[in-house]
This record gives C-alpha cells, structure tokens and sequence, in this order.
C-alpha cells in the first residue's frame, strides 16, 4: 500500500516537472527565433538601407520603398477596418440581441478562422480582376477584411466591460439611447478601443498571404494608390526564396524592421492593459 | 434639447401614425420612440449586415471564378492526382493530402505541448510567474507567419537535416514514413513550423477552458487524497469539450496557414507516405501559383482550391466555436477565444 502510494507521488511530481518542460519549450523558443533575427538582423541595418529603393544583386539597394507602402497600406486597411469593426463591435454589444444577433456573431467569429490567402483570393476577383491590375487600394481592402473582426470583437468585450449603471443614469438623465452609446458608453471603454485596434493593426502588420495578389509588389517608391505597392512581408518573402546571399541578409535587416514594430505594439498594449487583465 | 428632440420625434411618430404608418414596425426600429435611435440602430444594423454580405460574397465570387473548374472535372476534382497546366488535367489529392498530413503532424506535436503549458499555467506556476510567462507564449502568436517562414529555411530545416532526421531514420528508417533522402525540406519540416504556430493558439483557449472549471471539483479531488496530478486530470475531464474545440481551433489555423508552409514544404504536388519528401498544400499552391497562372482553365482551378479550403475551414471552425463556447458559457466562466 504505502509502496502504491510512492508511486502515484512519483507519477504526479513527474508530470507536473513535464509540464513545466513544455512551457520552457515554448518560451525556449520564442528567445532562439527573436535572438536569431537581432543577431542575423543588425549586421546589414544601416539608414541607407532604411531609406533606399530595392537594387539588383551586388549593388546594395534596401527596403525604404517597402516601408513607405506597408506604412499605406496599414493607413488604408485602418481607414476603412477601424470605423465598420467598432461599429459591428457596437451592433455585437448594444443593439443586437436574440438571433440575428447570434447569427452576426458566428459570422464575425469564423471570419476570424478564414485563411488570409482566401481573402487575397476573395479580394483579387472583386477588385482586381475587374480593374485589370493590381493594386494599393485592393490590398488595404484585403488587410481591412482581416482587421475587421479582430476590432468587433475586442470592442464588443470592451463595450460590454462598462457598468451597466452608466447606461441607466444617462438614460434616466433624458438621453436617448444613440447618444448614450456615443457619448457615454463608447469613451469609457475608448482605451481598450484603441488597444484592440492597435493589436488588429500589429496582427495585418505582418500579413504577407493576401497581398500577394492584390498589392503584388514593387521595386520602386509609391507614386499612386492604383498601383501595385511594395510592403516589407512580401520583399521579405521574395528575397528568403532568392537564391542570393545578400538578399538574404537584407531579408532578415528587414525582419528586424517588421519585427520590431510588431513586437514593439504588442508590448505597449501589454504594458498599457496591464492593470486590467 | 434632449427633450425638444423627443417632442419633436413623438409629434412626428404621432403624425406618421395618421398617415397609416404600421407603429409596430416603427417600434421594432426604435423601441425607444426617438428618431436618432431608430437611425442609428439602422445604421449599426446595416454594418453589421455587411459582414454577412461579405461572407455570402465570398462564397459567390469563389464559385463563380472556380466555375468553368468545376464544370470541367466536377467531383473528380477532389481525386485527382494530375496537376498538369500544360495539358490543363487538373486534380486536388495531393494538395489535400498535404494539407491534412501536415495539420495532423502540427497537432500531434503541439497538443500535448500546449496541454502542458496550459496546466503549467493555470494549476501549478503562481501568479508573478504565470503572467509574464503567459504572455510570452502568446507573443509566439505576434510573429507573423513569413518570418517563421525565415526562420524555418535558414535555421530549422539545416538544423533538422544534420542532427535530428538522421536520427530519426536510424530509429524509425523501417517504416514507411522516415524513407527516402533527407533534404530538411519537406513535410516534416512543415508540420513543425506549423505546430510552434498553433502552440500559442491551442494552449491561450486550453487555458480559458481549465479556468473556467469550478474550483469546488479542484477541492473535492484533492478532499479525497487526490494527488495534484490526479486533480488535474479531473480538472482535465471536465474542460475536455472545451480542449477538444481548442485542438479544432488550432486545426483549422493550421490548415489555413500559407506562408511558412509554403516556404519550407518542398512545394511538389505528390502523394509519398515518408514525411521527409517534399509536399504541397492547398494554401501554399495558391500563394505560389496564382500570380503565374496563365489560361482560365489553371487560374480556376486554383481558385476552386480556395474554395475548398474556406469551405473546409469555415466549418472546421464553426465546430470548435460550438464546443469551446458550451464550455466557457455553462461553468459561467469568461471565454476569451482566440
């Protein structure tokens, strides 16, 4: 009996320690894979490479036209992603009760699960294939589709977050519900508004799959929205498959740029959020 | 103001009601009987709306480019074996097939490791600990999918080739899957790329999930001189809806996941049982191929790709919604999925 018992102790601080394993695993590798692109990183980062256009092979060249477009296409997808995710996030929250309400959220939520290829693909044969090229525009509207439910769904837990007695002193003040929800419920839960946002912006940041064929990519700066557009993922993309040396090491300079702005927005919701959670 | 609003919108609902209005269907807008409201409601409700739009449209524009595919191969799209583009035969199977065998790898390898962490997690590591290790494994998730690509063929796929698939084919080299020659790219190598992708996704619900077992089944456990690892089994059992709808989520992440695959799986469409010949998958086929494509027959083809794999993943993860939400919601806990 007592020779039993040692034994389920043995078995439980046995896999207890393994689950703690696994964690080390997963935090292991984590610090290789970041540790790996600052040491391969740095060594080609330079401000020539920050501000140049990319060059051919042995001349140099660097990813200032890749930054300019990512940087239009985040503007573009949060032009038109922020406004209709908050307001699907306000629908989720203060309108929509029973089963269309129900039905809208399903919806949101497997959006959430399609792959982003399938939006590229989405994206290319309404946008693209009726105007015959690709295009900036077509790829913030890509980026957009993702970032949607990302912000309806935060701002829905946000909105729902504030007190109900806000509500009902407003309302009981005389104020109809619009403007409850506009002037009252919306700026008490602004904040973690924002930080939802700004993680949807972090999360399409480095999305490469659905700008493949709709902003497609370029070697040159951005002169108009109907053009084709650089973007950091998809250069990365095209110099890792390269067979050159040098773009290689201007691909891991550029995930350095791409990962610190990624990471860098992450952490600062980490650190702004950190008394809620 | 408020109140002169409210006059004037009750005046006006008055009004409309002697010109024969139907006030039930004015009520069903604005319940409150105030014209801002019933505009903004409408307004909310057509955002809202257009999401559902766009899921319909997407289904209707996918089936309407993949339509001439269609008509052509009909079902036997689905067991074809060809891709030909100069002959223009076209067939799904071997993409299919890598899709699946590389999500099934991915799980294999990250479903007891994110098991683990979700338990280290919540029943063993105290507070100061839990959190700012939590949110590490969560940053996995941040790192966008082309760098894990990246990494995968500078860092993962050399190192796999010299150390541990030689390995492996000394250990395991007698049976079907560890045949053949070692190049560090192929499914194998995709699989794993895949499973430190979802690892973060599967183990943050799994997380939810165990905390939203009532602690009372924790105590009742251990009152009965449960060991701890007892108790978390018991703890296990009770959330294993909720786990099964984490390991679904995570299946229908990987299942979509293009880039890294795409970068370290070979990209050859063949069917080969050793995982360490290079595959293809329906989603790195499309990121590949489709910018090259030439003729409608080879674009739509790809597209009905697509198709398959919305179609696939859409209820792949509708199931998982079902199940992780039934756990969350009936224990009273707060889901946080995904």
């Amino acid at each position: 009996m007592a020779n039993y018992d040692r034994i389920r102790r043995a078995n439980s601080a046995f896999m207890t320690t393994l689950t703690g394993l696994c964690t080390l695993l997963a935090v292991g590798a984590l610090i290789i894979i970041l540790a790996h692109i600052a040491w391969q990183g740095i060594g080609s980062l330079n401000w020539q490479f920050l501000i140049d256009r990319p060059r051919p092979v042995g001349e140099g060249g660097g990813i200032g036209n890749a930054i300019v477009g990512s940087l239009l296409l985040l503007l573009i997808s949060s032009a038109f992603g922020l406004p209709l995710g908050i307001c699907v996030g306000v629908y989720l929250s203060e309108i929509g009760r029973g089963r269309l309400g129900g039905a809208v959220r399903f919806i949101v939520d497997t959006l959430t699960g399609i792959p982003s290829i399938v939006t590229g693909v989405f994206v290319y044969a309404i946008m693209v294939v009726p105007t015959k090229h690709f295009s900036a525009l077509a790829g913030g509207v890509a980026l957009a589709l993702i970032m949607i439910p990302i912000v309806a769904r935060t701002t829905e837990e946000m909105l729902k977050l504030v007190p109900h007695s806000l509500r009902e002193g407003a309302l009981a003040l005389g104020a109809p519900q619009w403007r409850v929800t506009v002037g009252v419920v919306i700026p008490a839960a602004a904040s973690g508004i924002a930080t939802g946002a700004m993680l949807a912006i972090a999360r399409v940041s480095g999305e490469t799959a659905p700008l493949l064929f709709t902003a497609f990519g370029s070697r040159f700066f951005p002169e108009s929205l109907n053009q084709p557009i650089a973007s950091l993922t998809v250069q990365i993309y095209n110099y890792a498959i390269s067979p050159y040396d040098e773009w290689h090491a201007q691909a891991w300079a550029a995930t350095l740029v791409l990962m610190t702005l990624v990471l860098g927005i992450n952490i600062i919701v980490r650190f702004l959020t950190r008394k809620k959670f | 103001m408020h109140r002169e609003e409210s006059l004037e919108s009750q005046s006006m609902s008055a009004l409309a009601e002697k010109l024969g209005a139907p006030s039930a269907w004015r009520r069903a807008l604005s319940p409150t009987g105030n014209t801002g409201d019933g505009v903004f409601r409408i307004l909310m409700l057509l955002v809202a709306l257009l999401m559902v739009g766009v899921v319909v449209a997407m289904v209707i524009a996918l089936a309407v480019e993949a339509m001439p595919s269609i008509r052509q191969f009909g079902f036997s799209f689905l067991r074809g074996h060809a891709w030909n583009p100069i002959k223009g035969d076209f067939g799904a199977l071997p993409f299919i097939y890598g899709t699946v065998a590389s999500s099934l790898i991915a799980l294999l390898i990250s479903v007891p490791l994110s098991l683990g962490i979700a338990i280290f997690l919540v029943e063993q590591a105290p507070h100061y600990i839990a959190r700012p290790v939590g949110f590490l494994v969560e940053l996995l998730a941040a790192i966008p999918s082309v760098v894990y690509g990246l990494w995968g063929i500078f860092v993962l796929a050399p190192f796999a080739r010299q150390y541990v698939y030689p390995v492996l084919q000394q250990l395991f080299g007698w049976t079907p899957f560890f045949r053949g020659t070692i190049t560090g790219i192929g499914l194998l190598t995709g699989g794993i790329i895949l499973a430190i992708m979802v690892t973060p996704i599967i183990s943050a619900v799994v997380r939810d999930v165990l905390a939203a077992v009532p602690g009372s089944q924790r105590e009742a456990a251990l009152a009965l001189g449960a060991t701890k690892w007892e108790m978390i089994r018991v703890v296990l059992v009770n959330g294993a809806p909720g786990i099964a709808g984490a390991v679904i989520l995570g299946l229908g992440r990987a299942l979509g996941e293009t880039m890294a695959v795409t970068m370290v799986i070979g990209n050859r469409p063949e069917v080969s049982l050793s995982l360490f010949d290079p595959s293809y998958t329906i989603a790195s086929a499309i990121a590949n191929e489709f910018t090259e494509a030439t003729g409608d027959l080879y674009l739509s083809a790809l597209v009905e790709l697509g198709l398959i794999l919305f179609l696939v993943t859409f209820i792949v993860n509708g199931i998982a919604r079902v199940l992780v939400w039934n756990v969350t919601r009936r224990t009273g806990g707060v889901g946080r999925a995904a």
